[in-house]
């Protein structure tokens, strides 16, 4: 039987404010343990919540970044359950009453069409605690340093129907969060995290399948392996006769598969209530054309002015204008460097290889937006090949520095008088004798190919800082005074 | 000096016939002395008192001090006050010292005033009669046999024993306004928002509102120019302007208009109270005052409604005492379920669970509409009956309850009984308003009490009408026998 | 409106209250006569009434993204039960 995978994801995204969603505790990640809970975070008796502006206007960029309705009264509901890491007993979400109504996002499928996918909400919640369970025998130990940090859970609706269209969502939605400036989309520290509901039908039925959702994944990859795992599993069990059991599950990235989460198989009635504590949030239109003007320039927007102004290619226009900033560094070194197609190949070659290899965020980047672009405008004037410009790059990476600096300290300049490449030149045919003879014995419309040896001979012997161009019109010159 | 009121103590202070120190000492020595009889305290802070005391007499010699400098108060023990412990009246909290201050806490603290220590409640603010404490019930100083009304039992039965001048209270169906009237006090719920709740350890957040408990309506202004004031640390507190609640008290009433509810005055109403209550009527027409009979129809449905929403939102309010981060917890527990079922199951008394359970069951599935929803359409209900009739009057009086102090053990057996003693204090809660209780005639030696209902934000209408009885009465001068 | 025992041990499951077995039938009473009492409420019609969460009809207010909380681990976790290297301890919870 042919199966259709439907699946939805439920993102949570922590918003980058600078205090808790409820109270004045710091939400900075990596602190020593319970040393940014404070009185209300621990939900000590008599604490109360005060709601944070800046989780409202976060929520609200993202919102008009979707296109969805803005909720013009929104309410926080509580949520209740017993877990350690949940210091009131309740979390604090919206239910009834959302910030963010139905949206939408668009992603670009693997044959480069558009397809919309829903979103069918967005909420602010507070987010839980850590629970330590491998530091203590018998113990579990319990951090609510992250207890009360904003989250936004961004909920699509069930129009997904591939690993790859999920990936593809999710990228697109954390695209979004950092280019708003709202998350700082760190998906090692968790905060930006999916859950994957999943079910599968047969192809052609309208009736969903029974569907599982596998929580917390907080990689693109893992997504991409947890759904398709998933999806594999369901079909097992229902081609072998069996059904599928609505459940939690828990994705283990070491032996890539998912599992059921028993422990939090028990029927849950979360009691969902208005929060007394808190009072409706209600927002006007004046506020919402307010946030909209502080809105930046959104990922699918500067793709299409990528590719307008910069001429550069769908799939690089796509790759830059993802993340903020990294558009923010390509732009800065293509007008630098005055060449945007030069600058797009330096950022998505050269640096993003470091980067990668060194696991640096752009924003930490040892090479400046303006260090690259110095050292392309000495590409573009010749100054250097672009060969030598990798080993200046290299420099400057480690070492720092300008590339004019470093070509001057390190004596890279191109050599472009045309005695110095004469000489050089007629060193190298002289030692040649044998490919000179090649050269002499070929069809004339087929020696063009066979100057790369002398070539690669005349950069070694000038140390590579001869100029190509200059060098290629001189060899060819001398050779064919050598055929006549 | 037991018998001065905090008016008087404040003049004594400053005229110097005593010194702070001299007052709180006395305080402290006839509580450690008396207080056996009525267990109204479950705290004594002397030391905290005397330190207080030192500073507030420092501050006067100093030119420094204000109206309530060196005043000495007694606190609820719902309020949180660091390095002391605030229990609740709950074993659940018998070890928790909190480690910060209530911003009412706070606010006696900056205006210089003495803690004599926290007083006895119904366990986290549940009950009519505290006698759903952990440490046992306060007696009703009137008649030690008798309850003295709950929740804020312990702070009226101090003041009625003259072991201190004034008193903190709260109020979420009646917890100031009913012991207040069972022990012929005065007491006075404000506006919800009016006082901050920030520390306050919640019972229903909709519906908890801190007070003041003293002895006369004067007192209680001086009280609630301590207490009131708009809390950047509560969202539910209101960015009202703050007056000087003793600046309309010698208003004279003339022109008064006052309506009596119908409903206030049921067939099944004890005699005795319904006739203390017309004889405060007839003393207020007196004073110029015009009377008027009025409705407020969803009377009845208050009590059903209120006990959908006050065990719901207590059933998450108390979700956080888990045994976790303070609090009890059981010994040995053999993993987390049992941990938090044996905490809870033997940190929380009786009253407090079958509250818990349902306002659990309330919001559990499939009901919410059918309970919560409902409760929360009713109350809207309640508070138009009120906002319509307060558009005709200036104040509504009544009853504040359908009997004087009843005996110990009458009715823990049967909470709706209980709950029903409450029927004319909880629709002020559901509806936000504030609402006092004065003492206006007794009924075989135990004292009623008249309540008075004002409009938002009206306490100082509230408090110039109680002055202006008091002016004219003595029976908020009455002592209990033996006192 | 009557509750019967189940009801009353699934209540006392979801709010995590240990509860005697002798208890049982009381809080089965009690709570049946509590649901006879708020039930009067069914007898009133609410439609189109807005529910009233506040009774001020009041708006949140919004606090600006300060920090103004700064470490008090040590005075906070002075009344908690089990602290170990910081960490509130209970009994090994297994995911």
């Amino acid at each position: 039987m042919q199966w259709e995978a439907v699946i939805g994801l439920e993102i949570h995204a922590q918003l980058s404010t600078k205090s808790k969603i409820f109270s004045g505790a710091s939400t900075a990640f990596g602190a020593e343990p319970n040393t940014q809970a404070c009185a209300v975070d621990l939900a000590l008796p008599g604490t109360l919540p005060v709601f944070n502006e800046e989780a409202l206007r976060n929520a609200v960029k993202f919102g008009l970044a979707i296109d969805a309705e803005i909720g013009r009264t929104s309410v926080f509901d509580r949520k209740n359950y017993f877990y350690p890491d949940l210091p009131k007993g309740y979390q604090t979400s919206q239910l009834f009453h959302p910030i963010v109504g139905v949206g939408h996002v668009d992603i670009t499928q693997d044959d480069g069409t558009t397809k919309r996918v829903g979103v069918t909400r967005a909420h602010l919640e507070e987010d839980a605690g850590k629970s330590l369970h491998d530091e203590f025998p018998g113990m579990t130990g319990i951090d609510l340093n992250r207890a009360g940090t904003p989250l936004l859970e961004i909920v699509s609706e069930p129009d997904i129907r591939s690993a790859k269209e999920a990936v593809a969502y999710a990228r697109n939605i954390h695209s979004l969060v950092t280019s708003l400036g709202i998350c700082d989309g760190n998906m090692a520290e968790g905060s930006f995290r999916c859950d994957c509901n999943v079910s599968i039908r047969p192809k052609g039925q309208e009736e969903f399948g029974t569907r599982t959702e596998t929580k917390n994944i907080n990689s693109f990859r893992f997504i991409e392996r947890a759904i398709i795992g998933e999806i594999e599993r369901q079909i097992d069990v229902i081609e072998d006769g069996g059904r599928i059991v609505q459940e939690t599950r828990l994705y283990d990235a070491n032996k890539n598969e998912t599992r059921s989460m028993r422990s939090k198989e028990e029927a849950n009635d979360y009691r969902y209530f208005p929060c007394p504590d808190l009072l409706p949030i209600v927002i006007d239109e004046e506020y919402i054309e307010a946030v909209r003007a502080t809105l930046p320039e959104l990922p699918d927007a500067r793709k299409a002015r990528f590719i307008e102004q910069h001429s550069l290619s769908n799939y690089d226009a796509m790759v830059l204008s993802a993340d903020r900033n990294l558009a923010e560094y390509f732009e800065t070194v293509a007008t630098a460097c005055t060449d945007a197609k030069l600058a797009a190949n330096w950022v998505m070659g050269e640096l993003s290889k470091l980067l990668n290899q060194n696991d640096t965020a752009i924003a930490d980047s040892p090479v400046s937006a303006d260090q690259l672009g110095g050292l392309l405008v000495r590409i573009k004037d010749d100054t250097i090949s672009g060969k030598i410009a990798k080993q200046v790059f290299e420099v400057m990476w480690s070492d720092g520095g300008s590339a004019d600096e470093i070509i001057d300290a390190k004596g890279l300049k191109q050599v472009t008088d045309t005695g110095a490449i004469e000489g050089i030149v007629d060193e190298v045919i002289a030692n040649a004798d044998k490919q000179v003879a090649q050269y002499q014995a070929a069809e004339p419309d087929k020696r063009g190919k066979m100057l790369g040896f002398f070539m690669g001979q005349v950069m070694k012997a000038s140390g590579g800082k001869a100029n190509p161009g200059a060098v290629t019109s001189i060899l060819k010159q001398k050779l064919d005074a050598l055929c006549d | 000096m037991f018998d001065k009121t905090l008016a008087e103590l404040a003049s004594g202070l400053e005229n110097g016939d005593f010194s702070s120190v001299e007052l709180t000492q006395a305080y402290l020595d006839r509580i450690h002395a008396e207080d056996s009889k009525y267990n109204s305290y479950i705290t004594v802070t002397d030391e905290i008192a005397l330190s207080q005391a030192k500073a507030a007499d420092e501050a006067r010699a100093a030119g420094t001090a204000g109206p309530f400098t060196g005043l000495p108060v007694a606190q609820k023990d719902i309020f949180c006050t660091d390095g002391v412990r605030t229990s609740c009246a709950s074993k659940m909290l018998d070890n928790f010292i909190a480690p910060y201050n209530a911003t009412v806490v706070d606010k006696f603290n900056n205006a210089g005033a003495v803690m004599l220590g926290k007083t006895n409640m119904d366990e986290f603010a549940m009950g009519s009669s505290n006698e759903s404490s952990f440490y046992g019930p306060s007696r009703n100083p009137w008649n030690t046999n008798c309850v003295p009304g709950g929740s804020s039992g312990g702070s009226a039965a101090a003041v009625a024993a003259r072991l201190a001048p004034a008193a903190t209270g709260t109020d979420t169906g009646g917890s100031i306004r009913q012991p207040a009237a069972l022990c012929g006090i005065t007491g006075l719920k404000p506006t919800y928002g009016r006082v901050s709740r920030f520390g306050m350890i919640a019972f229903a957040s909709s519906l908890d509102q801190g007070g003041p408990m003293a002895r006369t309506a004067e007192d209680a202004a001086l009280m609630l120019n301590v207490m009131a004031g708009f809390d950047p640390r509560d969202s539910t507190s209101m960015q009202q302007a703050v007056p000087d609640f003793t600046a309309d008290l010698t208003l004279p009433l003339k022109g008064l208009t006052i309506g009596l509810p119908k409903e206030y005055f049921p067939d099944d109403l004890s005699p005795a109270i319904a006739l203390q209550v017309q004889n405060a009527v007839k003393e207020y027409e007196a004073l110029g005052a015009a009377v008027k009979e009025v409705s407020l129809p969803n009377t009845a449905l208050a009590i059903p409604a209120y006990y959908i929403i006050a065990p719901a939102e207590a059933s998450s309010n108390l979700s956080r005492f888990d045994g976790v981060r303070y609090g009890y917890r059981c010994d040995e527990p053999v993993n987390l379920e049992d941990l938090y079922k044996r905490s809870r199951g033997e940190g929380f008394g009786p009253e407090v669970q079958r509250r818990i359970m349902v306002g659990t069951y309330a919001l559990s599935e499939g009901f919410y509409d059918a309970y919560y929803k409902k409760a929360q359409q009713i109350r809207r209900l309640i508070k138009q009956d009120f906002v319509s009739v307060l558009n005709e009057v200036d104040v509504i009086m009544g009853p504040t309850t359908p009997h004087p102090a009843f005996k110990l053990g009458e009715k823990s057996s049967d909470p709706i009984a209980m709950y029903m003693e409450d029927i004319f204090t909880i629709a002020l809660n559901l509806a936000g308003l504030p609402g006092m209780s004065v003492p206006c005639g007794q009924t075989n030696g135990l004292p009623v009490g008249l309540q008075i209902i004002g409009n938002y934000f009206a306490e100082q209408k509230l408090l110039n009408v109680a002055h202006q009885f008091q002016l004219a009465t003595d029976w908020h001068k009455q002592t209990p026998d033996g006192i | 409106m009557a509750l019967d025992r189940t009801d009353v041990e699934k209540i006392a499951h979801l709010a995590r209250l240990q509860i005697d077995e002798q208890d049982i039938p009381q809080y089965t009473e009690t709570l049946s006569d509590i649901l006879d009492l708020v039930n009067q409420m069914q007898a009133v019609d609410t439609t189109n009434i807005e529910p009233m969460a506040n009774s001020l009809d009041a708006v949140q207010r919004l606090r600006a993204d300060v920090v103004t909380e700064t470490n008090s681990r040590d005075k906070l976790q002075g009344v908690a039960p089990a602290v170990e290297a910081g960490l509130f301890q209970v009994p090994k919870v297994i995911e």
